[in-house]
């Protein structure tokens, strides 16, 4: 497990534990909190499992009211408290503290209204990502933001991350396709943030606590916009011969006036590893494999299929490959999804790097992160949300030994400073938590990191929520920034990632 | 401070002018000078705005005009970062050269003001997040922020987001300086997500008075796979000669009966797809049984550059309201405006533009209390010369309030940046 730096612990709340668990029994009921070793343990961590930490106990609380009690009590008492969804995160933005309680939401898990009038669902937070569109898909329905966890992650989880997905190019964020929230502020202050209109009016309250990552409030209801489905989605399977030809071809695509609806890549290493996981078929003599999915009416699809084909081959396409049928659109899917778990077979341990660079420098990132692979001597695997530039390199390495782990940390460091240098940002959908907290200094200066400690004070003065996450604790740009699994051994390894 | 920079904010202080900066950092130097001496400001650009909010009467101005041009524009990275105020007109002329466009639609305000269209500047657009008719398909302009720089009310040079897409580390500072009319940060660079314009743009028109039909209507193509990018209503106007100006004036089309009420939907894309989509639309929303008419390429965008232009209210010296309500409700709100009002509905049901007569005050507060009722927000964009009512320009409750002024705290603690501009506390 790594070391890393956490808030000082009040011992006072330490002391008075057994109070504390009192009080919250009574505020809640006995059976929603968990103050055994073994009952706590499942918290220790989330899907960064390189740090674990158990808290001081574990709420479920079942109703907004409760968890206002229950905040306003915290704060009366200056106690620590660490939201959590699913766990499912990748940056340890639940990470527990031995001095904090631990809200989890699983509780909150129904959907409390679908309103296909006003295109929108009204769920709790716990409902995962998945069951909304399972919930609206008879009518034809979706929610477009599609985080590859959406299966078990949940939907406030999402909006505390602000997740992305394969489709975010040209569905956006999580933050583009919500209406609302009901949070409750850490004094217990309960506010709703929107509802079922366009925008809303004054400050932009809904924007600032999409992607805060639970350190501003414990989101407690969401309202989400849902989309009609498109009347035709295809794919098309592409090889190049080089990272240059790719990364070119990528930009072409947008400079053509073409927002296809995801576009992926990845290296020859990828394309090997998920061929042989998955058997997708794949091109194996290619460098670098291109899927582009585009989507809208069967016609303007057509188009676009033959605008892609075109320019893929005036940059030098080894071959391209159009899917015919659904069946065939979800099988050049497969080995993308698979793309984490085959590379978990390649090594004993990998890391996971999430940073995102303007589409032009998608070739000069790919050949850095090889040098980089040269001079730490670790081989590494490259998959990337090409349309958003943001990057998934997977570090591969093997953990018994010592000298590699600090090694891969070092490497990992440097990629997401190279994404800050080519003009892109520290995470692209995975957060900062504590994962990449030291290296916020690399992007922000002291004034940007001082505004938004101001934001938090004004809404959680007594750094009570979440704290010791997304802004750095050293000052210092520490090398961290990494998903480490050993031996597949990841929080929810079933769960595909990409 | 340099010394030309102290000579020019002397000068400023002599003169009792707008102090002009002509960098961020001069701005930067200013903001720290009054937040030193505790001296309220009001923020300007090309004031082509400056009639929303309430009127504010500060010790000294911050005109930031000198804060113009295009700083980087790549179009294959599908961004454009300009100085804060940059004039709207110079930014799309850059992106009509690439065949692209702003992610969001502009408003144009400069008929409201002056008859004739001024778009004003990127910071003027990004401050008050009013989108046009494509809204309710590709988002507002708080959705196509990529990032700012800009200055607190301490002077602080404060920047967030970037240039990528998936930009955001840390708090999104951009979505809550959208639509704060300047009361957090004084902006002094923007950049904007841009896209490729389709090839091509129809649109439909459906001719009904009946309320009915045309909610239905709405809630159809508002759950179409058809990608329709601006759906429009307008009603019949009272008879009454105190509106400045009437439709038929306006919206003079070969292809369009403007005197009567109706709907009219916009289609981009392709020729081929416009066409295949109008054919789905007409089964769709069995149009055959209706009357309609078809506005070709030339037609449709002049037809919508006046939607988004607000033409229908230009010049007007009565009041005119913004209200948006949840888009399964504009039955509700048609019904109580019935023929008594000039209004027309934009975004698929949701956005009402209303003129309320400068002799009929008391009335907005009535219409107000019933789109809070239908869980929507009301904002008095312009109010006429004898607007006397204590009544908010601005929608809010107490807990948004409450928050409001925490958030306004931590940006600009002396609430010296465009105090009292949205809400008198904030």
């Amino acid at each position: 497990m790594s070391n890393i730096a956490l808030p000082a612990i009040d011992q006072s709340t330490i002391n008075k534990k057994e109070y504390i668990f009192k009080k919250l029994k009574k505020l809640t009921s006995s059976e929603n909190v968990l103050s055994h070793e073994a009952e706590i343990k499942p918290y220790e961590t989330d899907a960064l499992s390189a740090y674990k930490q158990k808290p001081l106990c574990v709420v479920l609380p079942e109703n907004t009211e409760e968890i206002s009690n229950i905040l306003k009590f915290c704060y009366k008492e200056n106690i620590k408290v660490i939201p959590r969804g699913a766990g499912t995160g990748l940056s340890g933005g639940s990470l527990p503290l031995q001095d904090a309680v631990l809200i989890s939401l699983t509780k909150f898990n129904k959907i409390l209204e679908i309103d296909f009038e006003n295109t929108c669902v009204i769920a709790q937070p716990g409902v995962t990502n998945l069951s909304i569109t399972h919930a609206v898909q008879h009518k034809g329905f979706y929610y477009a933001p599609d985080p590859s966890s959406q299966l078990a992650c949940s939907i406030g989880g999402n909006v505390a991350e602000n997740s992305g997905g394969v489709h975010s190019l040209k569905y956006g964020t999580t933050t583009n396709n919500i209406f609302g929230v009901e949070i409750v502020l850490m004094d217990g202050t309960i506010c709703r943030l929107g509802g079922k209109t366009l925008d809303q009016e004054g400050y932009d309250i809904l924007g600032l606590i999409c992607g805060s990552e639970g350190l501003l409030g414990v989101i407690t209801e969401v309202t989400v916009k849902i989309l009609k489905k498109p009347q035709t989605v295809r794919a098309a399977l592409i090889g190049f011969p080089s990272h240059e030809d790719g990364g070119n071809c990528v930009s072409e695509i947008i400079a053509n006036g073409i927002v296809p609806a995801g576009m992926e890549i990845m290296d020859k290493a990828l394309i090997i590893a998920t061929d042989n996981f998955s058997k997708a078929g794949y091109p194996r003599n290619a460098e670098l494999l291109l899927i582009v999915e585009l989507d809208g009416t069967a016609s303007e699809v057509d188009e676009l299929i033959k605008k892609v084909s075109e320019i893929s081959k005036k940059n030098n396409s080894l071959n391209i490959k159009i899917s015919k049928n659904e069946a065939e659109r979800l099988s050049f899917w497969i080995g993308r999804k698979a793309a984490f778990p085959a590379c978990g077979a390649m090594a004993p341990d990998y890391y996971c790097m999430d940073g995102s660079i303007p589409r032009g420098k998608l070739a000069a990132a790919l050949k850095e992160i090889n040098e980089l692979s040269k001079k730490y001597n670790l081989p590494v695997a490259n998959c990337f949300h090409a349309g958003d530039g943001n990057l998934h390199p997977l570090i591969m390495f093997d953990g018994n030994k010592e000298e590699e782990l600090k090694k891969t940390e070092e490497f990992g460091a440097e990629i997401l400073k190279m994404c800050v240098r080519f003009g892109g940002v520290l995470t692209g959908e995975h957060g900062v938590g504590v994962e990449k907290r030291e290296l916020m200094c690399e992007m922000f200066n002291d004034n940007d990191i001082q505004q938004q400690l101001s934001i938090k004070k004004s809404l959680d003065n007594k750094n009570l929520l979440n704290p010791g996450k997304v802004y750095p604790i050293l000052r210092k740009c520490a090398e961290e920034g990494r998903v480490h699994v050993h031996r597949g051994e990841e929080k929810f390894p079933d769960i595909p990632r990409f | 401070m340099s010394t030309e920079e102290k000579k020019n904010f002397q000068t400023f202080q002599d003169s009792n002018n707008a102090y002009k900066p002509l960098d961020e950092r001069e701005a930067s130097n200013f903001i720290k000078e009054v937040y030193s001496k505790n001296l309220p400001i009001e923020i300007i650009g090309t004031n082509s705005k400056n009639f929303i909010g309430n009127k504010l009467q500060c010790a000294k101005v911050l005109d930031l005009s000198n804060l113009s041009g295009i700083v980087e524009y790549l179009p294959e990275e599908l961004y454009i970062k300009v100085k804060a105020c940059t004039p709207l007109s110079l930014i799309e002329k850059a992106l009509e050269k690439n065949n692209q466009q702003l992610a969001f639609e502009p408003i144009d305000f400069g008929y409201i003001k002056n008859f004739k269209s001024n778009k004003g500047t990127a910071a003027g657009q990004l401050s008050c997040n009013f989108s046009g008719s494509r809204r309710f398909k590709t988002g507002s302009i708080r959705d196509h922020v990529l990032g700012f720089r800009g200055i607190n009310g301490k002077g602080d040079i404060i920047k967030s987001g970037g240039t990528v897409v998936k930009n955001v580390t840390g708090y999104d500072l951009s979505k809550l300086v959208t639509g704060s009319f300047g009361t957090l940060v004084v902006l002094t660079e923007i950049t904007f997500k841009v896209l490729p314009v389709k090839d091509s743009i129809n649109t439909i028109a459906i001719y009904s008075e009946d309320s009915k039909i045309v909610t239905k209507l709405f809630d159809q193509l508002l759950s179409s796979s058809n990608e329709i990018s601006g759906s429009v209503y307008i009603p019949n106007e009272p008879k009454n000669n105190n509106y400045t100006i009437n439709r038929e004036k306006i919206l003079k089309f070969n292809d369009l009966k403007s005197e009567e009420p109706f709907l009219a939907l916009r289609i981009e894309g392709s020729k081929k797809s416009i066409e295949e989509r109008s054919k789905e639309i007409f089964k769709e929303l069995e149009l055959q049984k209706m009357k309609t008419s078809i506005l070709d390429f030339y037609q449709s965008k002049l037809f919508w550059e006046k939607i988004n232009s607000i033409e229908l209210f230009s010049g007007t010296k009565n009041n005119l309201l913004r209200a948006v309500i949840p888009p399964a409700k504009s039955l509700d709100l048609m019904k109580h405006l019935k023929n008594n009002f000039k209004y027309y509905i934009d975004w698929c049901g949701s956005l009402f533009w209303l003129e309320v007569l400068d002799n009929e005050n008391e009335k907005i507060e009535e219409i107000k209390s019933i789109v809070v009722k239908l869980g929507g927000y009301l904002t008095i964009i312009k109010y006429s010369e004898n607007f006397t009512s204590d009544i908010d320009l601005f929608t809010i409750n107490d807990t948004r309030l409450l928050l409001s002024k925490k958030i306004k705290e931590s940006f600009d603690p002396k609430n010296l940046l465009n105090p009292g501009k949205m809400y008198r506390e904030v």
